[in-house]
């Protein structure tokens, strides 16, 4: 897994070129367009859009550090859950929107914590780490409860109604997008792409890849918790089990990886007909969705390395008749 | 040298690296005045790539001190000597995969000694890429070029920073005999352009016909100095290169 931002020359500077702005036109579209969905359908059919776009934000989040720097972090679930108890906790104490930045502060927080501790070290480590912090943070957040509350879990009682829940999350994917967009123009989305090709050059580019590695940390982890805090009254009942459920983050990764991490829309591609496959799955496989989500990822990994857009992308150069195929990710 | 010293770029002083018990670089103290291209040279495993990594800042010395301009570097890590002046290529060729020449040339003038952006980056890295006469190839992807040209872009790369001090680590190894060519007539435009270079090498003709000054390392510690002509003469030089035992 490469990623491979071919761009001709290199891109930044305070002009946006025509093709952006055709980009930004388009995406402008697309937005407005999901933005109707709540006004067509109802019921089920609502139910799954929200769906997709709560991983649509979770797995274009998700692209924003493991794209660049192609280190998988396995931490959604930590970061989700932690947004979700923060609402939880405060519920009562605080008006709502309140939450959802304490959410985000929360979230920063810890992967500021956790960044600095552990993105010094490369590779599988982190990997390994941030796998172990989802349970390590659920851990801790079942002692608590069982110390200081009187029950398994929390009540969160905000009124909202569904299409609110999938305007919220549409929203909040919007931002992710646009903060995705401007990292990639900007100085540090150049040296995470230095630091994801070969980090010994990037250090003697004069990079700080440590403190490059942890402010795109932050901002992905931030938005996952604030996910967590848009969610958690959909639920309405929060424990440490269904908050810190590692399920999420390999769902994320998997997502992310069918759909292609070298383009910031690449996840949009996985999330849409892997959400759909995995409505399927829980409703005629109940009780086989481990076994099924681990064959998904290892048929994934083998059959499109690259996902869709390594796919699209592929086709594209062959029938322009430009780079050989492959030739990209040499 | 008194004299020396107002124009010293680089300066290391009791420089030594220990791996365990291994003393891979052992006192080294040597100066680099400005503008003048110095040679390091001596058998595989003398320490020289060692000497390259410690003033570079990929390795931490165990002890000794490396000032540039006066400024004590010592370990402060690769990125803070990048961004103080100091540029470097690698032995074996680092290029950037999956990004364009044009940015593999670009990557090195934003975060180190100079700091470009935007169009005035992009113009500098196109100069660049002219100056080691790759004019034609910034779109290109990196894996589509020859190695030669890959060590252009390497060498592009470093340029791109403005650096106060160029390291230079077996740039010419394996190159065939007109790559050669190609690459000491390059090397040999920077120095009359004024760059100030450290240059370890094995290529005997190139050490010859580039450097001011030479020193000779063996088994981690210096053991001749002077210009190429005199330390390839020096009997300890030859008997290091070609062993007695062995004879």
């Amino acid at each position: 897994m490469s990623i491979a931002e071919a761009a001709p020359v290199v891109r930044g500077g305070p002009a946006i070129s025509a093709r952006e702005w055709r980009m930004l036109l388009v995406s402008v579209l697309i937005l407005l367009a999901a933005a109707c969905v709540p006004l067509v359908v109802g019921g089920y059919a609502l139910q799954v859009s929200i769906s997709i776009v709560m991983y649509a934000a979770f797995a274009t989040s998700w692209l924003l550090f493991s794209g660049p720097t192609n280190y998988i972090a396995l931490c959604t679930a930590a970061f989700f859950g932690i947004g979700m108890y923060v609402t939880a906790a405060g519920v009562d104490l605080v008006p709502y929107p309140v939450l959802i930045l304490a959410s985000g502060v929360a979230g920063a927080i810890l992967a500021a914590i956790v960044g600095l501790a552990t993105l010094r070290v490369s590779g599988i480590y982190f990997v390994i780490f941030s796998l172990g912090l989802a349970e390590l943070v659920r851990q801790c957040m079942t002692w608590g409860q069982h110390v200081f509350g009187t029950m398994s879990g929390l009540y969160v009682t905000v009124d909202r109604s569904e299409p609110m829940y999938y305007w919220q999350l549409l929203a909040l994917t919007a931002v992710i997008f646009l903060v995705g967009w401007w990292i990639g123009r900007s100085r540090l989305g150049f040296a995470l792409r230095i630091i994801g090709n070969d980090e010994v050059v990037a250090v003697h580019c004069g990079i700080n890849t440590a403190r490059a590695k942890v402010v795109l940390f932050i901002i992905s982890s931030t938005f996952a918790s604030i996910i967590g805090a848009l969610v958690a009254p959909r639920w309405g009942y929060v424990e440490p089990v269904v908050a810190f459920n590692p399920f999420l983050s390999f769902q994320v990764v998997i997502m992310a990886l069918l759909g292609g991490t070298h383009r910031l829309w690449g996840p949009l591609l996985g999330v849409i007909p892997f959400t759909l496959l995995w409505e399927l799955i829980s409703i005629e496989f109940p009780d086989q969705t481990t076994l099924l989500l681990g064959l998904c990822f290892l048929l994934i990994v083998y059959a499109i390395p690259n996902g869709f857009t390594g796919l699209i992308e592929d086709v594209w150069q062959r029938r322009k008749g430009g780079v050989a195929p492959g030739a990209r990710n040499a | 040298m008194p004299e020396l010293v107002a124009s010293e770029a680089l300066s290391a002083a009791g420089l030594t690296k220990r791996f365990g018990g291994l003393a891979a670089v052992e006192n080294m103290s040597f100066g680099l005045a400005e503008k003048e291209v110095l040679g390091l040279i001596g058998p595989n495993g003398s320490g020289k790539t060692t000497v390259m990594n410690l003033i570079s800042g990929a390795l931490k010395p165990s002890s000794g001190e490396i000032k540039l301009y006066g400024d004590n570097i010592t370990g402060i890590g690769p990125s803070q000597v990048a961004t103080k002046g100091v540029a470097r290529t690698f032995q074996l060729v680092r290029m950037l995969p999956a990004m364009t020449v044009l940015e593999n040339v670009a990557a090195g003038g934003v975060f180190g000694h100079a700091r470009r952006w935007g169009k005035e980056l992009e113009d500098y890295a196109q100069g660049l890429l002219a100056r080691v006469g790759l004019a034609n190839a910034g779109g290109a992807v990196v894996s589509a070029l020859t190695y030669i040209d890959q060590k252009r872009v390497e060498l592009a790369r470093a340029l791109a920073s403005d650096p106060k001090v160029l390291l230079l680590d077996e740039w010419l190894a394996g190159l065939n005999p007109t790559e050669l060519n190609v690459g000491i007539a390059l090397i040999e435009q920077l120095r009359s352009e004024g760059c100030t270079i450290i240059i370890v090498e094995h290529v005997m003709h190139a050490i010859r016909s580039l450097c001011d000054r030479c020193i000779v390392m063996s088994s981690g510690v210096k053991i001749a100095e002077g210009t190429p002509a005199e330390v390839l003469a020096d009997h300890g030089v030859i008997r290091a290169y070609l062993g007695d035992e062995n004879a």
